[in-house]
Parts: C-alpha cells; structure tokens; sequence
C-alpha cells in the first residue's frame, strides 16, 4: 500500500499519476475531437442563439445610437416634471443630425420606433419633429417642441426618452408580462383591454396540458398493447404510430381541416348518417377543439414511444407474481404495473407538454379565435411587428417557466427517473 | 501536375462565368400567385427580353422582416421587393432601403413628369408605387340571392346569416366597423385616432364575433367562399377577381367601403445589383407596363396615364378590366384610403387589444 | 370423478395445446402429497413448465381437470387459488423495498399493520435478511433476491408453493447453498412444493419425488435414489446422470436377469427392466462408477477395453476408452491412493456386476 505522502512511481522513475495521465491523454483528446462537431454545432445552433435571445432582450441601444449627446446628458435629469432646456437643446440639436443619418441603427426612425413601443402615436410625433428640428435655431427649445407638438408636453413623453436611452432596459419585460410605465415613470398593470401576453401563456399551458392528458389517455391502452403483442404484430402497429412523422406537419394540419370543418369529411359523413340535420353540422374547427384534437394527434407519438419503450422492459412476470400473491387484475394494475410505468409517463408528458408550449403552426392553422398562442405572439413580434426586443422577451419567458417545469418535474420524479426511449 | 493545372484553369473559367452571369442577375420578389404572374407578364418578360438580363423571381408573404434581416447581416439577397405602404414608410424611416429620386422615373406616355403623372401619395423616399390594391368584401351570389350592397350589410346577422371571414389583424377590420357603423369614409381615422372610436369599433366587431372565420393568407378568402365554410368574406379584390375570371366562381364583390392601398417597388440597402434594380423598377412603373399588368389583374395602375391604355383581360377579351379596378370611379363613391401614418403610430397597441380581445373568446 | 384422495394437487387427464395443432402436455396424471416436494424435471420444451403454469393459474387447462385439496380449480383465478409462486427472475417489484415486497400478499389480503409488520419481520429472518427490509431488490444480490423472492411466496402461509426455475440466474457455488436453504426451510415449515428445472442434480438434491418430464409426458415418477439407480427407461437414463450405453439384441431371460448379444458379437448378462421378449433390440445402461477397472475377483460380466484418454480429476480418475464397440465407454475410478500405472492406448479389463446394469428400450 502507498503512503499519502510520497508517489507512487514507475519502474522508469515518473510518478504514476503523471504517467497514467500522460498515457491516457491521447484517448482523451480523441474522444473530445470524436465529440467536437456536435459541441460546435451545438454552440453555434443553440447556446449562440439563446444567449443572443436573452442578450436582445434587455439591449436597448436605440436611444445611446440615434442621439448620442442626449442620451448621455439626459440620464442627469431628475425626472421631475419638463427636463431643463439645456437637455432639450441638445436633443433638438441631435435630432437635426440625425434626420441626416441614414445609417441602419442611426436613424430618427429607429428611435421612432422604440418611443412608439411605450407611447403609442409618438413615431410620428419624433419623425415629424425631426424633419423641423433643423429650423430651430434658438431657445427656448421646449417652448418650440411644443410649438410644432403639444405631445412635447407630456413629461411621460420625456421620461420615456430618458428610458430609451439607457443601454439596458426592464422595458421588454415589463410589456411582454402585461406591465408598464405610467406617466410618472412608475410600473402599473396595462390596461385591462390591452392584457395579453399572461392571459395567452395562462391559456398556453392549461391548453397543452389538457392535451397532454388527452395524449396519455390515449396512448397508455395503445402502449400497453404494443408492448404486449407479439413482435410481428408490434412492429407493424409500431409502424402505424410512427407514420405521422414522415408526413410533413402543414400537411397532417390541413388533412384535419378537410376532415373537420362544416363541410368536411366528419361533418358529411354525420350528416349521411343523419346523426345531424344538414343545418346542424357542428363547428369542429377554427376553435378549441381542433387545436385540441389536430395536435394531439401530431403529439401521440410522443408520449407512445417513451411509455412503449418502458412497458417492453416490465416482464409479463410481475403481473403473474402479484396475482398469484392474491392481487385482483386492478389491484395488480394499480399497485404493480402503474407504478413502474411512470418513468415513461413522467418522460412523455414532459415531451409533450414542452412541445406543446411552444407549438406555432397547427394551432396558426386550426385554431380560429383560439388559436392564438404565446408561440404567435412571439412569432408576431419577429416576423411581422419587428420588436424583436419584447419577443425575445417573451421567449426568455416561454424558457424560464419550461425551466420552471423542468425543476419540478426534477423534483416530483427525478429526471435520471426518465425513459424517452 | 498537368491534371492540376488544367482544373485549376477550368475552376477560373467556371468562376469568370459565373461572374459573368451574376453581373446581368436580379432577385425579383413579390406575393406569389396571380399577383406575380401578372408582374412577370407585364414588368419581366418585356424587360428580360429588352435588355438581355435576367430575373430571379422570389415569393414572400410581406413584412419587412428579411429585408430588415438581410440588410443588418450586411448580405442582401433580394434587389428589389413589392411591399405595401406601411411597410415602405417604415423600412425607409429605419435606413433598411435605397432612396429613390422621382426625377429618375421616366415621364408618362403623354408627356407628363413622372412626379405629376404619378397618383396622388404614390411617390416616397425609398418607395414608387405600382399598383393600387383594395380589400373589399365579397359573398357567393349563387348562394345569396338578393346579395348585400353596403358595409353595414356584412355586419347584419339577420338580414345575411352565416359566417363572416375576417383577416385576422386589426388593420382594414376597425375602418370596415366604423364605416358599417355609420361613420362616413372621410371621417374614419379622425374617429379612430380617439380612445372612443376604437371603442366604437370594437364594439362593432362584437357583433359578429362568434360567427368570424379568421383568415391570414390572400389566397384563403375564395377557397373559405368556395366551400362555403363563410357566406361574407373580406378579401382582396384581385383574389375575388381571378376566382370569377379565372375560375368562372360565381363571386361578387361589394365595393362600398372599400379600403384601398398602395403596392410599391423597393431596393434594399446594400442590394449588389443596385443599378440593374432600379433599371428594372423604371421600366416596370413605365406607362405601358402597368396598363399591361393591370390586363392581369384587377389592381388600378399608379399612374394617370396608364388608366386610358387599360383594356380587357389578358385571357378573356369579353372581360373590360376597367370597371374591376379599385381606382375605378364608381367603386371609389364610398371608399377609405389606408392611413399608413395612423397604422404606423398605432399598430403596435391595436394589435395588442385586436390580440386580447380575440383571445377573450 | 372428485373423491376424496387427501392429495394436496391432483392432476387429472389434463391436456394442453397453445395452437390446437400440437399436444405440449399430453395426459397428465400425477398426485402430489401434502408436505411432498416434488420436482417437473426435464429439458426445454417437455412441457413442465406449463403444467405449473396451469396449476397457477395462468394458463387454462385445454382439457381435463387439475384439484388443490380436492377442489376442482379450472374456474378459480390465480389470484383467489391461494398459491405461493417463486419466478424465475424472481419477479420483485422493483419500485417497492424488500419489505414492502413481502407486504405485498399480506395487504391484498387486508392484513392489519402491526402483523404485516410482524410477518415481514419474521420471514425476512427466516431467509437470513433481517436488516435488508428497507433496501430495494437493485441493492441486492442475486442470492439475496432469490431469498426475498422464496420469503415472499411464504409470507402469506400458503398450502402450496410453486418454483418456476428459482436458481437459474444464479451462479454453481450460490446455486448449490441454495439448494441446501430451500431444502431446509421446506423441512422446517412442511409446506408442499412444486419445483420445476431442468437440472437434475437440482432435482436429486431436493426433491421427495421427481417427475421427469419429455414430449409432454411423464417418463418416470420416482424418488430420485430410484430414479438414478433404476430408471424405468432409456430417456430417464440418459437425462440423469451419466451413463454407458451398450446396443445389442436379448438373447435369454431369466426372471430378472437377461443375456444380451452385443452388436460386436459380446455376450454381457444384464437386469431385464424395459424388455419383453427374446431377439428385442435392446440398450443397456451402465452408470460409470459401477465398472471396475482390472477387477481383482471374477464378475458377470468381464470385458476389455483399449483407453483413448484418461483425465485425473483429484477424487476421481476418468478413463475413456472403447468397449463392445462404443468408443466414449467412460469409466469412474475412485482415488484410492494408489493409482495404478494406466496409460493411453494400453488395453485392460473392465468389469461389472449384472445387476448394476439396466436393459432398457433401444435407443436408436
């Protein structure tokens, strides 16, 4: 046996650890060259862009961009009522030189922009100030804002400015959770007719986990019986259940709205039988329940795959063991079988319910009045409203509570405790 | 060594054609569809032919997103884009896009300067428009028989029972509520501009709200009509028009209330065939070329002088397209002009509240 | 025909086919005593272990009727047959503890909480795992699965209990000890057992009573000193222990004892088991340790034989060599401590007793 104190060595005189180190690198960096384009293309695809996500949604370099001077002279403002005029000289005065600038970041429409974001009609307010802003030659400047806008004013108009030109801002975040500043700069609720983003994700998680009972009700009997049959049998079932996914996802989404809408499949068929009048067909689409259904169908799969996968592992035998003890078939199920199960329940629900979060198009496409998701808010604010800030915000968001789900899904049932399959 | 030598020299020669071929080469992008088909009969076809370069023809589905991405990442891709109004305004307000001088524009048929020759509010710092769009509301007259003439019409649940398809964005719904609500064409964005007006407007929509068919694509509207799946539909003219003229569906469109708007050609900052754009974009918002798209489809032309070399259908010579424009005097008795300033200001917040109160159910 | 037999199981003119086109347990009759320990023993496929399947419960009998305590059970599910049952894999359930585990039975019988309590404990010091209650089967060992796994079909005191396979997982050393524990705990509480394998010193060691199973048939039902010294016919002689087999055709019988022409023109005197006339083919079975090798005194039967190889295994010599023609002739020699000087090639007499060998049925 070695003493602590001194190394064991090797016949040729190096300590042993160095050497066993010296002899194990090589399979060490093979190994990490083996795993290198996978960490690079996870850096690049998803850490990169996440980073980028949260980085944006607290970035605020409109104000610090468009005019430089003022941003920085304003932050001596105490807020208080009308800022000085000397600030406001230099607003006006940065504001001239900015009309000019037609550089991508720079312009007096991206400051417009970002003003609009808490002050709804203020884009034209800064844009047409801006084209006057040269004319003003002498102060006092505020009374000449005024004179061209009563807007100017307003000193929530300023404050908001003053806001804007922070390099970093709570502002995204303050609307992407239904929040804003009121005229004296404090936070208040957004009006009740403008709430939208926590009534939506409120919507967006009861609705996915309603769909994710619907999946595993569905899918547990299916599971069970994959697992049971025989191999031949299964694997042509199995293939049934996978079939959904080499069909294009818009594709299985539009084959629901020929089969449900008013004159569709369903509707005809019922009517044929005559379970409903011609004048009776039921709305089925464009609302609640075709969301409901066309993406528990796309999400089926996920939450078979992890509970078949489970259930072929639990041996006939443990069913047999618990009867011959004395146990009922229920009391057999419940006791014995269930309990193993839910590895795979816990690892399909987590899959299915984290999808469903973040599902876009199928509830885009079905889903009518309801249809509207936090996904397509975020969606909105990338594709078309351009405040890439507040989506990035809300996708911030989206990730703390799937984080937040996680953790307690860690919590409940330990997530070494999961089968995906 | 000579194998190397002799593909390095076929690499170079690959490279010089390509060059070559690149330097004639424009990205051409508009809304797919008929609409495009129309531009590449009308603009393309004579432009390609007339000055041997050629063009790249790209759909999108509007917005200023790519452009506003590809112009950042400093990798423009797309010469010259179609886009609407609001749209054009903002992306020039931000820098995304070339300026454009009127001056440059070539002068009507008849003579006129292009600034004068050009429409009312059709010319802007980065944009030249080229055709005038509407959305209008249209109904199934095989199914209708006495068919709605009145924006108020779409509104009255008794009088027409049946689903409505609406798009499902404030823009045009709010101006159709007020107008249907009796609120005169001129006045709607006076009444909007107020805390009580959108008020009014919304209520307006309430009316209908459990019967609404939200569409999203332009194409969706005739298809939701043809299958009856909505007896009212808001649409976009030229969609209804192509389905009755192409498709022989028996559509018929109301005017009354009409909201028009403006489809306009820009560059992209930083476009790499910046000169060949514009080339393109003089050529197409000629006189001649937007009579010719507008033999294509039912949008009015830009310019005043194009209106008198309107004729028929390009497929269907029994078809006068002039009464099938937006522009068209006795579609404009009662009609609004789409106000991009108040969309600019106010989309943001309208489409929160349009957002919040679809959600309400 | 349910009279009163005072058998614990009684298997009647049972049959059982899976397809309807092959017969995998053909009319089964069998009684088995209270307190018996009777082993199914036979290779895969005999049928044996669906004959304890049905005695189960799990698999339904095709035809006949099996009784427990004179019931008839046919239409009894498993679960209210009151039978305790050790898998082969031991079946423990994995998300409960060991003591849990031995709960289980007791629970679904509504047992209140304090005897469960004192039951566990009990059975679990029975198997010698006293301080093993909180642990989960995964943080056993095999042989202490296999103990859980015994202690749990125990807990709940049944009549019978049923042992599918029980040591097949386990390695020789801790497969033999457990034959020794299971043997002595089925002594100590006098329940009767129904224990299938298919290996047979696992059968000898324990059983009271063997049923050798083949072609879903019982071959032989016999103690297994009986089942070793006299098998009834060549299948049980071959599939217990070892064996020499000689071919030849009978010639005489004497009452008990028959004279045997071998194919190689020998001539060997031999116990007339399985034979019934004279000019049948026969095989004679010949355990290995009953031949002598150079017999000091003249026996029945004297013949000689050229050795191929011999293995020195400490106890024992084993010499293989060729005899009347069957050239794998294995003969056990004891360690006596004064090894003779055999070598390979060299040829020597062997000699055995009539009585020790068996004419059964030809085997082809």
């Amino acid at each position: 046996m070695s003493d602590s104190t001194s190394p064991i060595l090797t016949a040729d005189g190096t300590p042993l650890k160095a050497k066993l180190a010296q002899t194990t690198r090589r399979l060490r960096i093979k190994a990490l060259l083996l795993t290198l384009p996978l960490v690079i293309f996870i850096i690049i695809t998803f850490v990169l862009p996440i980073g980028q996500m949260l980085y944006r949604s607290v970035h605020n370099p409109t104000g610090i961009m468009v005019t430089p001077n003022f941003a920085e002279a304003i932050q001596e403002w105490d807020g208080e009522g009308l800022p000085d005029d000397r600030f406001v000289e230099i607003f006006v005065k940065d504001l001239a030189l900015a009309k000019k600038n037609r550089e991508i970041g720079k312009t007096v429409g991206n400051l417009a922009t970002r003003v609009n974001y808490e002050i709804p009609g203020s884009r034209s307010l800064i844009t047409s100030t801006a084209r006057k802003a040269k004319n003003i030659k002498e102060g006092p400047y505020l009374d000449a804002l005024i004179k061209i806008n009563k807007k100017w004013e307003n000193p929530a108009m300023w404050l908001t400015l003053q806001r804007a030109s922070k390099e970093y801002t709570a502002s995204f975040y303050l609307a992407a959770l239904d929040r804003k500043y009121d005229d004296k700069g404090d936070i208040v609720m957004a009006d009740e007719l403008y709430q939208i983003y926590i009534p939506i994700l409120m919507k967006t998680l009861w609705l996915s986990a309603v769909i994710t009972l619907l999946c595993f009700i569905l899918a547990y009997p299916v599971s069970y019986l994959l697992s049971t049959l025989p191999m031949k049998t299964s694997n042509l079932l199995m293939i049934l259940v996978l079939l959904p996914f080499w069909t294009s996802l818009l594709v299985r989404t539009t084959a629901w709205i020929a089969m449900l809408q008013t004159e569709g499949i369903v509707n005809d068929f019922m009517v044929f039988l005559g379970v409903i009048g011609d004048d009776g067909r039921i709305q089925m689409i464009y609302n609640m329940t075709g969301t409901i259904i066309a993406m528990v169908h796309i999400l089926l799969p996920f939450m078979i795959l992890p509970l078949y996968s489970v259930m072929k592992t639990i041996p006939p035998s443990y069913m047999r063991a618990a009867k011959s003890m004395g146990a009922s078939t229920t009391y057999a199920f419940t006791k014995v079988y269930f309990p193993q199960t839910i590895p795979g329940i816990a690892a399909g629900t987590l899959l299915v319910f984290i999808l469903a979060i973040g599902y876009y198009i199928t509830p885009a496409l079905v889903g009518g009045n309801d249809g509207l998701l936090i996904s397509n808010l975020i969606a909105g604010h990338i594709k078309s409203t351009l405040n890439w800030s507040l989506g990035a915000a809300l996708g911030t968001i989206l990730l703390a509570v799937v984080l937040v789900f996680y953790w307690v899904y860690n919590k409940l049932v330990g997530v070494d405790n999961l089968k995906f399959g | 060594m000579k194998l190397k030598t002799l593909s390095a020299s076929i690499l170079a020669a690959g490279l010089i054609a390509s060059s070559a071929a690149s330097a004639g080469d424009i990205t051409v992008v508009s809304w797919g569809g008929a609409y495009t088909k129309s531009q590449v009969e009308a603009y393309h076809k004579p432009w390609v032919a007339k000055t041997g370069n050629t063009i790249k023809s790209e759909d999108y589905n509007g917005g200023i997103a790519e452009i506003k991405a590809q112009v950042e990442a400093g990798n423009v891709s797309w010469d010259i884009v179609d886009v609407e109004l609001s749209d054009a305004i903002r992306a020039c307000d931000e820098g995304l896009l070339e300026t454009i001088d009127p001056a440059d524009l070539p002068a009507g048929a008849d003579g006129t300067a292009a600034k004068d020759d050009f429409l009312e509010g059709t010319l802007y710092e980065c944009a030249v428009a080229n055709i005038v769009w509407s959305t209008i509301f249209a109904y199934d007259k095989s199914k209708i028989k006495d068919g709605p003439t009145k924006m108020a019409d779409f509104f009255d649940m008794e009088k027409f029972p049946g689903k409505r398809g609406l798009r499902k964005s404030p823009k045009v719904n709010l101006e159709f509520a007020l107008m249907a609500d009796g609120v005169a064409a001129k006045d709607v964005y006076e009444v909007l501009a107020t805390p009580e007006g959108v008020d009014r407007a919304f209520k307006k929509l309430d009316t209908i709200k459990g019967d609404v068919v939200w569409w999203e694509a332009g194409a969706q509207p005739p298809q939701l009509l043809a299958d009856g799946e909505v007896a009212l539909t808001t649409a976009y003219n030229g969609r209804i028009f192509n389905a009755v003229a192409g498709e022989k569906k028996p559509f018929e469109i109301v005017w009354d209330g009409q909201v028009w708007d403006l489809d306009l050609w820009v560059i992209p900052k930083g476009s790499k065939n910046k000169d060949l754009a514009m080339d393109f974009l003089k050529f197409s918002t000629a006189t001649e070329q937007l009579a010719a798209q507008a033999s294509w489809i039912s949008y009015g032309p830009a310019r005043k002088s194009s209106s008198s070399l309107v004729g028929t259908y390009a497929t269907d010579a029994s078809i006068d397209m002039g009464p099938q424009m937006p522009t068209n005097p006795a579609n404009l008795t009662n009609a609004v002009q789409n106000n991009f300033e108040f969309w600019a200001d106010n989309a943001d917040q309208l489409t929160e509240r349009f957002n919040a109160w679809l959600a309400k159910g | 025909m349910s009279n009163i037999t005072g058998a614990a199981v009684r298997f009647e003119k049972v049959q059982k086919s899976y397809d309807g086109e092959v017969m995998v347990v053909k009319d089964l009759n069998l009684d088995v005593a209270p307190g018996e320990f009777l082993t199914m023993l036979g290779p895969s496929g005999s049928g044996k272990s669906t004959c304890l399947m049905m005695l189960a419960g799990f698999e339904p009998a095709t035809n006949g009727e099996i009784y427990l305590n004179d019931k008839a059970i046919n239409s009894v599910p498993p679960n209210k047959r009151g039978i305790g049952m050790v898998f082969q894999n031991y079946a423990l359930f994995p998300h409960m503890s060991v003591a849990e585990n031995l709960a289980f039975p007791l629970k679904v019988r509504g047992i209140s909480g304090a005897d469960i309590d004192k039951k566990v404990k009990r059975a679990l010091e029975m198997v010698e795992l006293g301080a093993f209650g909180n642990r989960r089967p995964a943080q056993l060992s095999g042989g202490q699965q296999q103990r859980v796994a015994v202690a749990r079909a125990l807990v709940f005191e049944p009549d019978l209990i049923l042992m599918d396979e029980p040591l097949g997982a386990l390695d020789k050393q801790l497969r033999e000890q457990m034959q020794y524990e299971i043997k002595h705990i089925h002594e100590n509480l006098g329940v009767t057992v129904v224990y299938v394998t298919h290996d047979q010193t696992e059968a000898l060691t324990m059983s009271d009573r063997v049923a050798v199973f083949e072609d879903g048939i019982i071959q032989q039902l016999s103690p297994p000193d009986e089942l070793y010294e006299s098998p009834q016919n060549s299948f049980v002689a071959q599939f217990i222990g070892e064996n020499n087999k000689l071919s030849g055709k009978v010639t005489a019988i004497n009452g008990k004892v028959c004279e045997v022409l071998l194919d190689d023109r020998t001539s060997v005197k031999s116990e007339a088991v399985n034979v019934s006339a004279i000019g049948d083919r026969t095989t004679i079975s010949l355990r290995p340790e009953r031949v002598e090798v150079e017999p000091e005194v003249s026996m029945d039967n004297m013949l000689s034989g050229k050795i191929s190889e011999i293995l020195y295994l400490g106890d024992h010599l084993r010499i293989v060599m060729e005899v009347a023609g069957n050239k794998e002739f294995i003969a056990k020699v004891r360690n006596r401590g004064e090894l003779r000087p055999l070598k390979k090639d060299q040829t020597i007499t062997v000699g055995w007793a009539a009585g020790d060998c068996k004419a059964l049925d030809p085997v082809a």
